[in-house]
């Protein structure tokens, strides 16, 4: 029932009426603190502005583009989910199996999802690198590379793209709200990405949520990008580590109860790192 | 999703009857002012829809009746971290359960004193809800493992959809987005909730189950204000109702 509303929503015209929704969401955004003032949101994204590699791809229509942008991180997200259970990484675990299998499944259906509700205005799938050029070995592909270290950087990996999409939904928000139908959708998305990023974190031995802008223990220093920002404390012009009247909250535990989005080009340019031109 | 459904609400009716009962008519209000809008000159009524009630608080619509919704959502997940971290369990627990636990403690009061200094930074007093709610936990055996993670686990989920249900609700794109940023936040919960209860019984895909996560289309659930406030309503004791609400 939900795909069927979902793909309704997707006619020609609905489509075509959504041209001046980034303007309104602009407009918007100054109204929210009567009395407090506004915090600075980075905001959707920057349409055409700086090209990174699938940048280019986009439509600068909200609503598609938006959708365009979700349907290659779930490409990225699908792919390295199916290549990490068929490498044999995951095997000495049946605990990261079960979770990757589970994993895998929502991938797949958010890309036939999305695909569907897309139609001609569909991606197609980049070609990715999950060794980044070679500087990591997930799958153990490499003789050299033993099982602890693929392991090792198979759940990082799995950490960086699900915090990474967390994120990237949430930034696209704004430009999805003009359909009811779209929005609600990709809060379905965004929450089961929740859901596997903070299983992910558990599965390395981290907390669920992310503290400050902490990538965490053995996180490689490359995928600092996915938690620039996460330290934030103003949520609508208020700094929350002050609210209450009993004992203060510690920035640490205020900066954890609320997640931060990325913009449409800060996603692009951390999904870049993983795809070929 | 249906076993877990089923089970909930035998866990709620078990003690809460009385609370159901409040909230199940104040559920009939709903759907009754919804009647009225669209067939207001059809009499062939059998029940007449209740009159509101001038001394119910009622949410209100729009970004304020969503922001009060999240505000009693907030307000009741708050009240029972207060008492989990007051209770026996807790004090006995095992350190990553007794973290976890208190990290959800503060983040849900850190969400509830963020709804009520939003609210009162751009809304009349008159049109807040109240900020001590009431709320009825007696269903709860706050020195029981068991009892609480499941508590817990509903909680978090409820969180999850009525926040997904409310997004399209919501005019004002910050809103919109400060409420993505509580949301996720919520399903790490329920993820981390669920991943304790189901390392316990070998089920390491609980923490995004088929009951929870549709296996064919990888959604989580999104409900409508009435459906959220009719299930909670176990739990709550201070009458609301929420006419402006879908």
């Amino acid at each position: 029932m939900n795909l069927i509303k979902f793909l309704d929503e997707f006619t020609t015209e609905s489509l075509n009426k959504k041209g001046a929704s980034r303007r309104d969401a602009f407009n918007t955004l100054s109204s929210l603190g009567k009395k407090a003032a506004i915090a600075a949101v980075p905001f959707g994204m920057a349409a055409g502005a700086n090209k990174a590699k699938a940048a280019t791809m986009y439509q600068e229509n909200d609503v598609v583009g938006a959708l365009q942008l979700a349907l290659t991180l779930e490409y990225l997200e699908a792919e390295f989910y199916m290549k990490a259970l068929d490498s044999g990484v995951l095997g000495n675990s049946p605990r990261a199996e079960a979770i990757y299998q589970q994993i895998s499944k929502h991938e797949d259906a958010h890309v036939a999802l999305l695909q569907g509700a897309l139609g001609s205005n569909s991606v197609d799938s980049p070609e990715f690198d999950f060794t980044v050029q070679g500087t990591f070995d997930p799958f153990m592909e490499d003789a050299n590379t033993t099982q602890e270290t693929a392991y090792a950087q198979l759940l990082a990996l799995a950490q960086a793209f699900e915090d990474t999409g967390v994120r990237a939904y949430k930034g696209q928000a704004g430009n999805v709200m003009t359909d009811a139908g779209v929005l609600t959708t990709a809060l379905q998305i965004h929450s089961v990405e929740a859901r596997h990023t903070s299983e992910i974190r558990r599965l390395r031995g981290l907390d669920g949520w992310i503290t400050l802008a902490e990538r965490g223990m053995g996180m490689p220093e490359a995928t600092q990008p996915v938690y620039n920002g996460e330290d934030n404390l103003m949520q609508g012009g208020v700094d929350v580590s002050t609210l209450g009247n009993g004992e203060p909250f510690t920035a640490e535990a205020s900066s954890q109860a609320y997640d931060e989005i990325l913009t449409g080009d800060e996603a692009t340019t951390i999904a870049s790192l993983f795809i070929v031109e | 999703m249906k076993n877990k459904n089923v089970k909930v609400e035998n866990f709620v009716s078990k003690k809460g009857n009385k609370r159901r009962q409040f909230l199940k008519m104040s559920g009939l209000a709903i759907a009754g002012s919804g009647l009225i809008l669209s067939c207001s000159d059809d009499d062939d009524f059998t029940e007449p829809a209740p009159e509101p009630d001038p001394d119910t608080f009622d949410l209100g619509g729009g970004d304020l009746g969503v922001l009060n919704y999240a505000y009693a959502l907030e307000q009741l997940e708050a009240d029972f971290y207060t008492k989990v971290v007051n209770g026996s369990y807790w004090s006995g627990a095992a350190m990553e359960e007794k973290q976890i636990l208190e990290d959800l403690y503060n983040h849900e009061v850190n969400h509830r004193e963020f709804f009520k200094a939003a609210l009162n930074a751009n809304f009349d007093a008159e049109v807040v809800l109240p900020e001590s709610l009431e709320f009825d936990f007696s269903s709860v055996d706050f020195s029981d493992r068991d009892s609480v993670l499941e508590t817990a686990q509903l909680l978090e989920d409820t969180g999850v959809k009525a926040y997904n249900g409310a997004g399209k609700i919501i005019e004002t794109a910050a809103y919109l987005v400060i409420a993505g940023k509580i949301v996720s936040v919520e399903a790490r919960h329920a993820a981390a909730i669920r991943s304790i209860r189901g390392n316990d019984m070998n089920d390491f895909k609980l923490f995004a189950g088929d009951d929870i996560v549709d296996e064919a289309t990888g959604l989580d659930g999104a409900e409508d204000p009435s459906v959220i406030i009719n299930a909670a309503g176990g739990f709550i004791v201070t009458p609301f109702t929420a006419n402006e609400l879908p």
